[in-house]
């Protein structure tokens, strides 16, 4: 199992399979808030649902309206587990915390590859312990 | 890392109760993401994100809980413009079921205690920020204005941080809160004459697109360029234009603009030397016109007002109009501040009368004009034209307000005029 550490953006503990990003997403158009899928046309995520997953991407991008998708999804029970950045801007931190998504930043995501378990505990990521339960 | 007074401490731990503790909670999030080390008190908050158009569901759903968790703004704040006039939104063709959920936003927003201004030139409605004044505004041509031509201080806030700096009472100190962030980064040397607001639009479109965020400072140098100092409204359009094209927030202007002399640093420790800015030159306007001209004849929608008009430029409009009659659909768009004043003066009515209309409260960036079957638009904004293809799915003309206004009349785009002769 290996451990890193990263810069709290919302703090919280969460725990799921990893979903991860090589391109940023931004949430306005990008995902679509009444199912979690990635609908941005070309992404790398397209068609995938980001639904209880730790969510791994470099950063956010597009509109900052993008903020009050996150919270929808949250609201419809759809939102990612946790998030990690590699460095985080407004949009997606303001949307993590009106949601209560936990969020930390300032993290290798290349050390995170899609289907790791992803346990976050405030700034520490565990990657790779075995599922609970 | 953020240094927090005992106060802020408190609000962020939930003395102040939830809705206060959210707000802090992004406020200080904001502060570490973008390594402020502690919060300026802000004199007000200009909140975007208002159109019903762009906040979706998730935004209407996000605001009333807010406000119903005890959200209440501790500075002034406006609003910026809604999807529609919200009083006159059937004579726009606005939808009820969209006029519903836009006013659920407002009173949403009217129950915060947000001022009920939808504009996006609250400078011209009374809210006139003082020079050296934190703010945290978010509407880019307003937040443009703010800084370059008032000289006040305010980053460009996304809408949920611009109400979260507003419940709170402050925001995080960074970026154009710094005196050294507010130094030029770039020479834009132009050399060939600027003498209408459409002409300062096509400017801030070439010079945003290749300065990006940085902070152009202008020297007008051709023989002409600038034969006066600019308008108000010219001022507006250059500032708009390059938050559009570029996200500039923060421009000067040699001679004009209150932050000039400062702007280069000269004498400061940490200042850079001019002599290491780049310099962009500008010896004709015609690819700025080019790239924001679709080849349109034909024109059934005339659209002014981005940013929101001026009283002089609806009295510009009304004596073009006086005695004449619209073939195309003619809106402008203002203030409700700016409508009642030119109602005063009568202008409304003669605008009205050639069949024109004086909207308050919206305008065509916001407003969800793709399903009103117009075809072709004709508008005075470049920031309008820049956004019109992608925002509204529509082709536009984009000139001076005078071009704007025969069009208006016959219906059809009069010949493009040659722009800046050296």
């Amino acid at each position: 199992m290996q451990k890193l550490r990263g810069r709290v953006i919302f703090r919280g503990n969460a725990r799921g399979r990893a979903l991860v990003s090589s391109a940023s997403i931004g949430f306005l158009g990008g995902v679509d808030p009444e199912t979690g899928v990635v609908i941005e046309e070309g992404h790398p995520l397209q068609g995938q649902s980001v639904a209880g997953r730790v969510l791994v991407f470099p950063k956010g991008k597009g509109s900052t309206v993008g903020s009050y998708t996150l919270y929808r999804l949250s609201r419809s029970g759809l939102a990612p587990a946790a998030i990690i950045n590699a460095r985080s801007e407004a949009i997606v931190a303001v949307g993590a915390i009106m949601a209560g998504i936990p969020m930390v930043d300032l993290v290798d995501i290349s050390q995170i590859e899609t289907g790791d378990w992803v346990e976050i505990l405030g700034e520490e990521v565990l990657i790779g312990g075995e599922a609970s339960g | 890392m953020v240094q927090l007074t005992g106060e802020e401490q408190a609000a962020l731990a939930g003395r102040d109760g939830p809705a206060v503790q959210k707000a802090m909670q992004i406020i200080t999030a904001l502060a570490e993401i973008y390594e402020a080390s502690r919060l300026v008190p802000i004199a007000s908050a200009q909140i975007a994100g208002v159109s019903y158009k762009n906040l979706g569901e998730a935004g209407l759903e996000f605001l009333e809980e807010w406000a119903a968790a005890g959200a209440r703004v501790r500075v002034p704040a406006f609003m910026n413009p809604a999807g529609m006039d919200l009083e006159r939104w059937p004579e726009m063709g606005i939808a009820a079921e969209f006029a519903r959920k836009q006013q659920r936003v407002v009173d949403a927003l009217l129950s915060m205690g947000v001022a009920l201004t939808c504009t996006c030139t609250p400078y011209l409605a009374g809210y006139v920020p003082q020079a050296g004044e934190h703010l945290a505004w978010s509407e880019s041509s307003a937040v443009s204005f703010a800084n370059s031509v008032l000289a006040a201080r305010s980053n460009r806030e996304g809408g949920p941080s611009a109400l979260a700096a507003a419940i709170t009472g402050r925001t995080a100190a960074y970026g154009l809160h710094l005196l050294e962030n507010r130094w030029a980064t770039h020479i834009i040397e132009v050399r060939c004459r600027v003498r209408s607001a459409s002409d300062f639009g096509a400017l801030g479109y070439l010079v945003g697109s290749q300065v990006e965020d940085g902070v152009p400072y202008f020297r007008f140098r051709g023989k002409g360029s600038l034969t006066t100092e600019p308008p108000v409204e010219e001022l507006m359009a250059l500032g708009a234009a390059m938050a559009a094209s570029g996200a500039v927030a923060l421009y000067h202007i040699e001679g004009v603009t209150p932050q000039a002399q400062k702007a280069l640093g000269r004498g400061q420790a940490a200042s850079p030397s001019i002599a290491v800015l780049p310099v962009i030159y500008i010896d004709d306007l015609s690819e700025g016109y080019g790239a924001l001209n679709s080849p349109l004849h034909e024109i059934d929608f005339v659209s002014l007002g981005c940013p929101h008009s001026s009283l002089k430029d609806i009295e510009r409009v009304a004596a073009l109009l006086d005695g004449k009659r619209v073939r195309a659909t003619l809106w402008i768009s203002t203030s409700r501040q700016v409508r009642s004043q030119a109602q005063r003066h009568g202008l409304v009515k003669r605008i009205e009368a050639a069949g024109g209309k004086v909207f308050a409260d919206t305008c065509m960036v916001v407003a969800p004009i793709e399903g009103m079957g117009f075809r072709a638009m004709a508008t005075n904004s470049a920031k309008a034209a820049f956004y019109s293809p992608t925002h509204s799915g529509l082709q536009r003309r984009f000139g001076t307000l005078e071009q704007c206004i025969e069009a208006a009349l016959s219906g059809h785009w009069p010949g493009s005029s040659q722009h800046c002769e050296a």
